[in-house]
Formats: structure tokens, C-alpha cells, sequence
């Protein structure tokens, strides 16, 4: 059988904010762009973000790009490569005014300038007074982002394929990567698009877990597909836990809640963070007041009858507030809750929420491996940007604000770096067919009949051991006997049976190929946290508690292939400025 | 819980039918879409979308008790002890729950919904007042899930000429804007017999939106906008 074929400049994998900041970019420089995107664009994850991007445009505080560069080292406990994280905070507020040029709807000051409000870690003056550094939509900032992009792309005529799914990634024996399988959801038709260069910019993978913030569809198939292709993936034992997910359900009350002046109460009705964060108080970071909710809650100071919560009081800032700035928390809490929080406290409780880890990229966007723990080379013609992907700038801990930074500015230079290959590499490679093939087992092994566990089954038992396995507080044992029923989970899988073979829009097809996916991320997660011995930003090791700089100041980087685990240096070094040096986490 | 679901697959089924499902034990606080996953569990053949699941992405939205809506929002308490889930009204079905909205991305793309100025950028942020700002709230938080649209009688009868809720909804976000320097073309564009003015102020539209937004308020503004124009 001969798959038909779409031949691209560019095959941009998924279309949240990255895969679509980036294909505008291409798309404007009049380069081929495919965009393939499992759901319709606007529905992808970007559109749930809520308290806005980072960058010093000192709107409402003083503040440079040098404050925000110390704040995210220090929020990444000192993990995070410096030279990326110069370059993000340097080009932070250029990426922003270039979404107010294309019509992001932000909240506007006085003066007519951009709203911005304090969020968690930030700082002036290297970790002096709070810092209001947080550009914003009311609490819709992701949505106005992804919606404006979408538009823009429209103008702009990029090539939408809505609601294909990407089975896995096309490469030649010289490791150039050509393109991808993809598979049209609603025919079930496989299609291979040729591409000389491929972004990978599927987003996050919290659905590992039982209970997280994450849509349905962040199920980590860019992860999968990059561990599938031989690629390891970068610190995943760092999975961020948010600090305020509604207790039991998961939605995300988003941090500007807490940075236009909440405030989280035990069940003794007493304000707690100023015990964990004297200074920073409910505007630590976020793995240091995850931590603190969670030692209320397992020392008996839990609110409600069991205990198992704490709340988020924002009713004392007035329904002007909190009905204007924070009008999406109002739709959820109304919703999920049927509370109205400018009358009462919102219960809440640490929820999965962000991956740090990912495929390693510089910061160009090039997907880049160590050859035999040499030097890294760059994986030619792969690129990968946004939460996917492991710059690294969020080190072991992300701080809020610098995730929708992140896709802008690496979706933009990933975007930038294609075209600069595309002048240098103007035809494209030869693609086997036999390359073809091997990808296409991966859909074929699905139209397998008869007896066999469930999907759904399998999927619910392993999100269930990662939950209560790999959370906020991780030892040795629990995470080892975590390890193993994941990996006999692992052993399952190819006994799985799907019971609907039909090609028309086959949703039970598209979940059983994201099982894979998860299956692999997981188990990615689990040994790389089992490997680090020690603490460090949201990883917690009770058996470890502190953080160890002389053996661990390094990245893991896990291999599929026997499930190895290897490291590489931090860049500690900055381009231009000095070295922030390690140094204790006080906030 | 009782559930009454429309069932098709054109691979299989020579028409639609409807089916009876029953799940045990619904707590209190459960919504539909939290009960269709689970359904789905017990017979994974049964097709609908679903994304986020709080309300912001907009794919799972469905006619649910002869109403649109999204399932993720809505509560199983409010529905009732049985559940009647259709595919949204009027656009032609692809599998059970699931449709094909070509037809209205189709017309949200006629309207141009991107902001259009030709200035030259400035190096910083254009400004705009918290008052310009605030003509965009109740404008640019559809989040495109088309229950407006699919509950409009003049959508279902002229879905090719007449824009549709949605589609209008966002030509007025961009009227609103002050940045936006298109309103000439804009105006022109929906001066014509059907693409605007086939709204009948029925206002199923409000009665819908998920995020209770006014698509009849936004289409009576562009209507005040043309006949100022006009004179």
C-alpha cells in the first residue's frame, strides 16, 4: 500500500502557542508550513492559560531584564541553563509587544499601557522587593494569546491539517528527520508529510497523572514520538505540582488569584506561608508553597472534614477585584463549585500541572543529543519548542508567567533557526519508503482483534500508580515499587485490544496510540526521579532532602533503550553577564 | 442516571439511532462530561470531543435535553433524571456526538478575524485606555464552540449566506477595537441582505453561549455602526 504524500517546507507538530507563534513566523517569511494538530487549534492547551507572560516592561514597578533572568535561575534552584534564560528574559518584552501589535486583547493601566500584576518569585534588585512583572488579559491571557495567533495565521495562510493525529516521526539512515506519519482522525487515512525541517510543539504531559490541571489531549505524544526515535528526554523527575488546583477536581485557579493580594489558609483559620517564605509569603514559588500545603495537610492542619485541603481566601479583596481581574476563576469556582469567590474561600490542593523536562533543545530550537556522552550534536531537521521541549530555562522549577514566555520566544527563534537550514538545505532528502513502513506498524498493531484488556483500563492504572508514586514528596521505596508496577503495566500493553476498528473519526484509536505515548513519558518520569538522589526545586526526596550542588548540579536525560539514564553539565555560564553561582533558596 | 445518546457510524449504520445507556452511582457533583468518559469506558465505539474540560476550549459542545451547550460545564444535577444528548442541531454528523464545523470556521474565517492596522509598529506597546479596552469584554472570549451558531434558525436556513452568531460576534471584536483600522472594509463587507442582516433577533444565540455572551447585542451594534455610516 502506497501512502499518499504532502511534501512542506516545514511539518510544525501541533498548533498550541509555540507550534503556532512559530509557523506565523515561517508563514510570513512565505516558507511551506504544515501545521497538524490533533484537536482544531484553539482548542489546543495554550487556551487555558490564565495569569499571563513575564517580561520587564516596568509598566507598574522598576524592573530589567537582568531581575527577571536572576529570579527564573533562582526559581529553577539553580538547574536552568543561563545562556537560554538570558536570552528568554532579554527577549521577553519584545515578544510581548508584538502580540499587542497583533491584537492580544490585554488589560490595559491608567496610562493605556499593558497591564501587568506580581506573580510568584518575582523580584527587583536580585531578590529585593516584589516585582509586578506579569502581563495579562484579565485571567484569560492564554486564550487571548492562542486566539490572536490563530487569527494571524489565518491571515497569513498557513496550512492547517485540524484533527490529525502524528503517529510518529520519519528519519533516514544519516538521522536526518523528514517528516512524520500523521493519520486524518476523521478518515483514518494515513498520510506521510515530507518536511526539511519538523518543530515538534505537542506540550505537556499531566495526564500521567490521575488528577491534574491538563487538558485531556496533554498526553505527551511529542515525548513518545521523540523517545520512539531514539532521542532522551530531559529531567522529567522535575514535574511541577500547581499549588492551587481545585481540591479533588484538578481546574487550575490560576497564581494571579494569590498576586492581586490571596492569600491560602489552614483549618485553623491561620495564614501559613509567611512560616515557609517570610518574605515572599503566598508569592514563594510555586514548588515551595506546593510543599508547604502539602506539610499542613499531612500534619493534621487540613481544611474541611477530612482534612484534605486548605483554602484560598480572595473574598477580602472586594467582587470588584475579583469579579474584573479574575473573571474565569469566577466562571470555574461557579461552575465546578457553585461558589462565588468574592464571598468564599476556594478549596484547594497541589495538582499536577507543568513538565519541566523534555526534548532537549538549545536554544535555537534544534533538538540537540550527546553522541556516546561526547559532545551534543544537533539532530538535523528536528526542532522542538514550548513545554515539550528542555532548553533548558525552567530547571527544576518553572515560575508562573514564564511558560507562555517560553513558547513565544523559543516558538520565534526555533522559527528563526528553520530558516537559516531552509536557505542552507533548499531540497528536500530522499524518503524511503521503507521508512514509511516502520512507522506504520505503530497504527497497524492497533487493528489487532480479539480478547484483551482495555485502553481505558490500562490508562487508569497506570495514572493511579504515577499519582501515588511520583507526587510532591518522592523516597526511594515508593518511587522503586512505583517503577515496577509501571513497568508490568508497560508489559501489557501489547496485549491491549481495541474493540472499534472503524476509521470514521475513531476516537478509541487516537486514545490507544496517546496510551503509548503516556506509558513512555511516564516511566521516563518515574526513573529519572528515581535516579536523582537529592532535592531540588519540585523534586522532593524525603530519603535526600537537601539539595546536593557537588554531585547533582547536572540534567538527566533518559534513553528508551533499556531505560538508561545519563547526564550532562548545566550551562552555568550567561552570554553576556556573570554567572549567578548557586546559592541557598531563601524566598 | 439514564442516558438517551444518538448513535452513528456511517461504517456501520445504515441510519442514526438512538441509544439508552444507564450509569450507577453518579455523585452529586459530577458533570456530563465527566459521565460520557465514563460511558465511554463501557463502550469505547461511542464518539465525541473533548479537550480541557472546564469550559475554555470549546469542543465538547453537543445539544444536551434539546439545549446546546458543553458537557464539561454542565452539571449532571441540572439535567434531570434523564439525559437526552444530540449532535449540535443543523451541521451534518460525522460519528455520533461528533460534526463537521467546517461550514462555521468557514465563516468566522470570512470575517477577517485578525486585527488589522497599518501604522508602522511602534517599539513599544500601542495604547489603548482601560475605557477602549473594555468595548472587547463580551467580545473576545468566544471560545468558537458553535453552539450559537447551530441553535440559529437563520443559520440552519442559510448557512452558506447568512455568517452566523459566532462569525459576527467576532466582526464586532474587531469593530470594537481601537487599534483596528478596517472598519470601513469591515462595514462593507457585511453590508448585504443575508450575511448580516438575517439575524432576526431570535437571540438563541444568547440563550446559549456558554460564556454567556451577547452575539444579538454585538450584530445590533454593527447595525448602529452601518446606518451612521449611511447618513
Amino acid at each position: 500500500m502506497t501512502i499518499p504524500r504532502r511534501k512542506f517546507d516545514t511539518l510544525v507538530i501541533g498548533a498550541g502557542g509555540a507550534g503556532l507563534r512559530a509557523a506565523l513566523e515561517l508563514s510570513q517569511a512565505d516558507a511551506r508550513v504544515a501545521v497538524v494538530s490533533k484537536v482544531f487549534p484553539t482548542r489546543s492547551h495554550t487556551v487555558a492559560a490564565q495569569g499571563g507572560v513575564n517580561a520587564s516592561l516596568a509598566n507598574v514597578t522598576d524592573d530589567n531584564w537582568h531581575w527577571h533572568m536572576f529570579d527564573t535561575v533562582k526559581g529553577s534552584d539553580y538547574l536552568g541553563d543561563q545562556d537560554a534564560i538570558e536570552y528568554m528574559c532579554r527577549e521577553a518584552p519584545r515578544v510581548v509587544y508584538e502580540l499587542e501589535h497583533i491584537g492580544v486583547p490585554f488589560s490595559r493601566l491608567e496610562n493605556g499601557k499593558i497591564y501587568q500584576r506580581p506573580f510568584g518569585g518575582q523580584s527587583q534588585n536580585f531578590g529585593g522587593d516584589q516585582a509586578t512583572r506579569t502581563c495579562a488579559a484579565a485571567d484569560r491571557t492564554g486564550h487571548a494569546i492562542i486566539h490572536a495567533l490563530y487569527q494571524q495565521n489565518i491571515a497569513a495562510r498557513t496550512h492547517f491539517f485540524d484533527e490529525y493525529f502524528s503517529v510518529d516521526l520519519i528519519s533516514d539512515d544519516d538521522g536526518y528527520i523528514l517528516g512524520a506519519l500523521v493519520v486524518d482522525i476523521a478518515t483514518g487515512e494515513p498520510l506521510v508529510i515530507e518536511a526539511k525541517t519538523t518543530l515538534i510543539a505537542t506540550g505537556g504531559a499531566a495526564q500521567i497523572f490521575r488528577t491534574s490541571t491538563n487538558a485531556h489531549i496533554n498526553t505527551g505524544d511529542g515525548m513518545g514520538m521523540a523517545l520512539r526515535a531514539g532521542i532522551p528526554l530531559q529531567d522529567m523527575e522535575f514535574f511541577q505540582f500547581h499549588p492551587t488546583g481545585i481540591a479533588g477536581k484538578g481546574m487550575l485557579i490560576t497564581e494571579a488569584a494569590r498576586g492581586e493580594g490571596g492569600y491560602l489558609i489552614n483549618g485553623n483559620g491561620e495564614r501559613f506561608m509567611p512560616n515557609y517564605a517570610p518574605k515572599a509569603k503566598d508569592l514563594a514559588s510555586r514548588d515551595v508553597v506546593s510543599r508547604a500545603i502539602a506539610t499542613e495537610i499531612r500534619e493534621g492542619r487540613g481544611c474541611g472534614p477530612d482534612k484534605d485541603h486548605i483554602l484560598l481566601k480572595v473574598d477580602h479583596l472586594g467582587k470588584d477585584v475579583v469579579h474584573k481581574r479574575l473573571p474565569g476563576i469566577c466562571d470555574l469556582t461557579r461552575s465546578f463549585l457553585n461558589i462565588d469567590p468574592a464571598e468564599q474561600p476556594i478549596p484547594v490542593f497541589p495538582t499536577a500541572h507543568y513538565t519541566m523536562g523534555g526534548i532537549p533543545t538549545n536554544r535555537f530550537g534544534q533538538v540537540v543529543v550527546p553522541v556516546s556522552s561526547g559532545p551534543e550534536e544537533e539532530v538535523p531537521g528536528l526542532y522542538a519548542a514550548g513545554e515539550c521541549a528542555c532548553v533548558s530555562i525552567h530547571g527544576a522549577n518553572r515560575l508562573g508567567g514564564n511558560s507562555l514566555l517560553d513558547i513565544l520566544v523559543f516558538g520565534r527563534s526555533s522559527a528563526n533557526h528553520i530558516m537559516e537550514y531552509l536557505a542552507e538545505n533548499q531540497h528536500h532528502r530522499d524518503l524511503p519508503e521503507s521508512a514509511v513502513e516502520k512507522t506504520m506498524q505503530r497504527l497497524q498493531r492497533w487493528d489487532k482483534k480479539g480478547e484483551g484488556e482495555s485502553v481505558a483500563s490500562l490508562r487508569n492504572k497506570l495514572k493511579l500508580v504515577m499519582e501515588e508514586h511520583c507526587g510532591v514528596f518522592r523516597t526511594e521505596s515508593v518511587l522503586k515499587e512505583g517503577l515496577q508496577k509501571v513497568v508490568e503495566l508497560e508489559k501489557r500493553l501489547p496485549d491491549v485490544r481495541l474493540t472499534d476498528h472503524s476509521q470514521q473519526f475513531n476516537t478509541a484509536r487516537i486514545e490507544a496510540l496517546e496510551l503509548e505515548n503516556l506509558m513512555d513519558v511516564a516511566i521516563a518520569t518515574i526513573c529519572a526521579a528515581l535516579g536523582r538522589k537529592e532535592s531540588r526545586g519540585a523534586h522532593s526526596r524525603i530519603d535526600y532532602p537537601e539539595r546536593n550542588d557537588v554531585n547533582w548540579l547536572k540534567h538527566s536525560l533518559f534513553y528508551k533503550k533499556e531505560r538508561q539514564l545519563d547526564f550532562k553539565p548545566v550551562h552555568t555560564k550567561p552570554l553576556s553577564v556573570e554567572t549567578f553561582p548557586p546559592k541557598e533558596r531563601v524566598y | 442516571m439514564h442516558f438517551s445518546i444518538y448513535r452513528y457510524n456511517p461504517d456501520v449504520d445504515a441510519k442514526p439511532y438512538m441509544q439508552d445507556f444507564v450509569l450507577d452511582d453518579c455523585p452529586p457533583d459530577m458533570m456530563l462530561l465527566d459521565a460520557l468518559l465514563l460511558l465511554k469506558e463501557q463502550d469505547e465505539t461511542l464518539g465525541f470531543r473533548r479537550s480541557c474540560g472546564e469550559g475554555v476550549c470549546g469542543s465538547d459542545s453537543m445539544s444536551i435535553n434539546g439545549r446546546n451547550g458543553l458537557a464539561c460545564v454542565t452539571s449532571l444535577a441540572s439535567l434531570g433524571g434523564k439525559v437526552t444528548l444530540r449532535p449540535l442541531p443543523g451541521r451534518p454528523v460525522i460519528r455520533d456526538l461528533i460534526v463537521d464545523m467546517e461550514q462555521f470556521y468557514k465563516q468566522y474565517r470570512a470575517v477577517e478575524p485578525w486585527l488589522q492596522n497599518n501604522d508602522p509598529q511602534p517599539e513599544v506597546e500601542r495604547l489603548q485606555t482601560p475605557e477602549q479596552r473594555e468595548q472587547l469584554d463580551g467580545l473576545y472570549e468566544c471560545i468558537l464552540c458553535g453552539c450559537c451558531s447551530t441553535a440559529c434558525p437563520s443559520f440552519w436556513w442559510n448557512p452558506e449566506r447568512f455568517l452566523g452568531p459566532a462569525a459576527l460576534l467576532q466582526a464586532s471584536r474587531f469593530l470594537a477595537d481601537s487599534r483596528d483600522q478596517a472598519t470601513e472594509k469591515r462595514l462593507q463587507m457585511l453590508d448585504d441582505a443575508y450575511k448580516l442582516f438575517r439575524c432576526h433577533s431570535i437571540m438563541n444565540c444568547v440563550e446559549v453561549c456558554p460564556k454567556g455572551l451577547n452575539p444579538t447585542k454585538a450584530i445590533g451594534k454593527i447595525k448602529q455602526m452601518m446606518v451612521k455610516k449611511s447618513v
